[in-house]
C-alpha cells in the first residue's frame, strides 16, 4: 500500500490537478458572485421587468444540469460557433478551462442569488423602513442599509453554494479540463490494479478542501451575523 | 411571511411611480436588445437555418435519439431514488440510534459521501463494476450512474430525515415511550412516518438534484438525454438547437418537479398546522429547489 502510494505519487501529478481545482473554484465564485449579486438585486428591486428576468434566470438556470450548461460553453460556443475568451491565440486546453469557469459561473450565480435573497429576508423590516425614513431611494438603502447586513446573513447559504462549486468543478472534466476527476479517471484507467487507493486519495483531497470552508464559513456566520 | 420586495420600497408616489416607468422601459429595452444580440449572433452563425431544426419535426429524432435518452435520465433517477430513499432512512435512522458506534459509524459514512463529488464517487463505482466485480454489458454504466446517484443522495435523505425528526414536537416521541414501545419502535412507527410526510416536498426537491446529476453518466457512457443529444448533433451537425431542445425538456421535467413538491408543500402545512414549519432544506443541499421559498415567492 505504502509502494502504491509512493508509485502513484511519483507517476502522476496529483497536487497539480487538485491546484486545477482551486483556481477554477476561485475564478467561478468570483464570477458567481458578480453575477448572483446582480440577479438577487433584480429580484428585490422595484422594477416589475427586472424582478421578472431575475425569476426567469434562477428559474431556468436552477432546472437546467451543469453538465449541459458547460457542454453549451465548450462545444457550442466554443467548438462549434468560435468563439474565444481571452487572447486569440490562447491553446485548447485554456479556452477550455475560462469557457468552463463560465459555465460554472452562470449555473452557481443562481444558486448565491437565491442565497442573498434568503439573507435579505433576514434584515428586518424596520431597517428598510428606517432607511426609507431618512430619506435614502431604493438604492441607496439598498446598497448602504441592506445589502450590507443581507450579505452577512447570507454567509451560511453562501458556504454552503461554494462547497456545492468545489464539488462541482469536477463537471468540467467531460470537456477535457485536467482537475481533480479528470486525473482520477486517467490513473485509474493506467493503473485498474490501485482503484481502491486511487479513490481514497482523491476523495482525501476533496475532503480537505470542503471540512476547512465549512467550519470557515460556519465560524464566519456566527461571527459575523448581525445581533438582533 | 412577509415577501422581499415590500421591504425594500414604499408604495410609489407619483413621481416615483414615473421612474418606475422610465425604468421598466429601459430594461426591457435592455433585456430585449441582450435577447436581439443573442439571436443575431446565433443567426449571423447559420444557426437558425432549416436543415438545423428540420430533424426535430421528424418523429425518428425522438423515437431513435431523444425520447430513448430521456427514458435513460428517468430510469437512473428513478433507480437512484428507490435505493437513495431505503439507504438514507437506514443511515437516518443510524444517526439517531441510541447506541454510539452506530450513530458514529452513520455519521462518518454520510459527512463522507456528501463531502465526496457525485462524478468521482460515479466514476469509482463504474471502475470497480468494470475491473473488480469483472461486470460488462449493457448495464455496466447504469450500474455505474445508480451508485454514485445513491451513495450521495442517501446521505442527503438521512440529512433530511435526520432534521425531519427533529423538529417533530417533543411530546411525540415521549408519549411513545410513555406507552411502553422501545426506543426503536417508536422512531419506525411514530416518528419517522411523520419525519418522512414532513420531508415528502424536500425529498421530491432532491429528485430535481437527482435528474440533473444523472447527466453526469455522460462522462461514463450512459445513454441518457445529453449523450444521446451528442450522438443526435454529430450525425446532423446541429449541437446547438440540440441542446436547446434539451434544455428545454429538463427545464420542463424538473419544472414539473418542483410544481408538485410545492403542491404537497401546500397540503401538508394545510393538514398539519400545528406542526414547525420543516428546517431549510438548502442548508443540507444549496442545489435544491426549496419548495417552502418557491411557495412563498409564489404567493406574494
Amino acid at each position: 500500500m505504502i509502494d502504491g502510494l509512493r508509485e502513484l505519487l511519483a507517476e502522476y501529478n496529483i497536487l497539480a490537478a487538485f491546484w486545477m481545482t482551486i483556481k477554477l473554484t476561485v475564478a467561478a465564485a468570483v464570477g458567481a458572485l458578480v453575477i448572483g449579486t446582480v440577479v438577487a438585486v433584480m429580484r428585490v428591486s422595484p422594477i416589475k421587468v427586472l424582478r421578472a428576468a431575475g425569476t426567469a434566470y434562477v428559474t431556468l438556470i436552477r432546472n437546467t444540469p451543469l453538465t449541459l450548461i458547460v457542454f453549451f460553453c465548450a462545444f457550442g460556443l466554443y467548438i462549434t460557433l468560435g468563439y474565444r475568451l481571452g487572447p486569440q491565440d490562447s491553446p485548447i486546453d485554456v479556452q477550455n478551462f475560462r469557457w468552463g469557469v463560465v459555465g460554472l459561473s452562470v449555473y452557481h450565480a443562481a444558486f448565491v442569488a437565491e442565497a442573498l435573497r434568503s439573507g435579505v429576508n433576514t434584515v428586518p423590516q424596520g431597517q428598510a423602513e428606517a432607511a426609507r425614513a431618512i430619506g435614502l431611494r431604493f438604492g441607496a438603502s439598498l446598497t448602504n442599509v441592506v445589502l450590507p447586513q443581507a450579505f452577512r446573513g447570507a454567509i451560511a447559504p453562501l458556504g454552503n453554494v461554494l462547497i456545492a462549486l468545489i464539488k462541482n468543478t469536477t463537471v468540467v472534466a467531460t470537456i477535457g479540463v485536467a482537475e481533480a476527476s479528470y486525473l482520477m479517471k486517467g490513473m485509474i484507467e493506467f493503473r485498474s490494479d490501485l482503484i481502491y487507493l486511487i479513490f481514497a486519495i482523491m476523495a482525501t483531497g476533496f475532503v480537505i478542501l470542503t471540512l476547512p470552508v465549512g467550519v470557515l464559513f460556519t465560524t464566519l456566520s456566527r461571527r459575523l451575523a448581525v445581533r438582533r | 411571511m412577509s415577501s422581499p420586495t415590500a421591504v425594500l420600497f414604499d408604495a410609489p408616489g407619483p413621481k416615483a411611480r414615473l421612474r418606475h416607468l422610465v425604468l421598466s422601459v429601459l430594461g426591457a429595452l435592455a433585456i430585449a436588445a441582450l435577447l436581439l444580440l443573442l439571436i443575431r449572433a446565433l443567426a449571423a452563425k447559420d444557426q437558425f437555418t432549416a436543415e438545423k431544426w428540420q430533424p426535430f419535426t421528424d418523429p425518428v429524432t425522438w423515437t431513435s435519439y431523444l425520447l430513448p435518452g430521456l427514458r435513460g435520465t428517468l430510469v437512473a433517477a428513478f433507480y437512484s431514488v428507490i435505493l437513495a430513499i431505503i439507504l438514507g432512512t437506514a443511515l437516518g435512522m443510524g444517526r439517531l440510534s441510541g447506541w454510539a458506534p452506530v450513530r458514529w459509524a452513520c455519521g462518518v459514512f454520510v459527512e463522507f459521501f456528501r463531502a465526496v463529488p457525485v462524478l468521482m464517487m460515479m466514476l469509482f463505482a463504474y471502475y470497480v463494476c468494470l475491473f473488480g466485480l469483472q461486470i460488462s454489458g449493457d448495464y455496466l454504466s447504469l450500474y455505474g450512474v445508480v451508485a454514485g446517484l445513491t451513495f450521495y443522495n442517501s446521505s442527503v435523505i438521512a440529512e433530511l430525515i435526520r432534521s425531519g425528526v427533529g423538529s417533530l414536537p417533543q411530546g411525540q416521541r415521549e408519549a411513545g415511550l410513555a406507552i411502553g414501545l422501545t426506543p426503536f419502535a417508536t422512531l419506525w412507527s411514530i416518528l419517522l412516518p411523520q419525519a418522512i410526510t414532513l420531508m415528502l416536498p424536500s425529498i421530491i426537491s432532491q429528485l430535481v438534484v437527482i435528474l440533473k446529476d444523472s447527466a453526469l453518466g455522460f462522462l461514463i457512457l450512459y445513454e441518457e438525454l445529453i449523450r444521446s443529444g451528442q450522438t443526435l448533433a454529430s450525425s446532423k451537425g446541429n449541437l446547438i438547437p440540440t441542446f436547446l431542445v434539451i434544455a428545454v425538456i429538463f427545464i420542463i421535467v424538473n419544472y414539473a418537479l418542483t410544481w408538485l413538491a410545492r403542491l404537497l408543500e401546500r397540503r401538508l402545512q394545510r393538514s398539519k398546522r400545528g406542526l414547525k414549519p420543516p428546517p431549510e432544506d438548502v442548508e443540507l443541499n444549496p442545489e435544491m429547489v426549496p419548495a417552502a421559498a418557491e411557495a412563498n415567492a409564489l404567493s406574494r
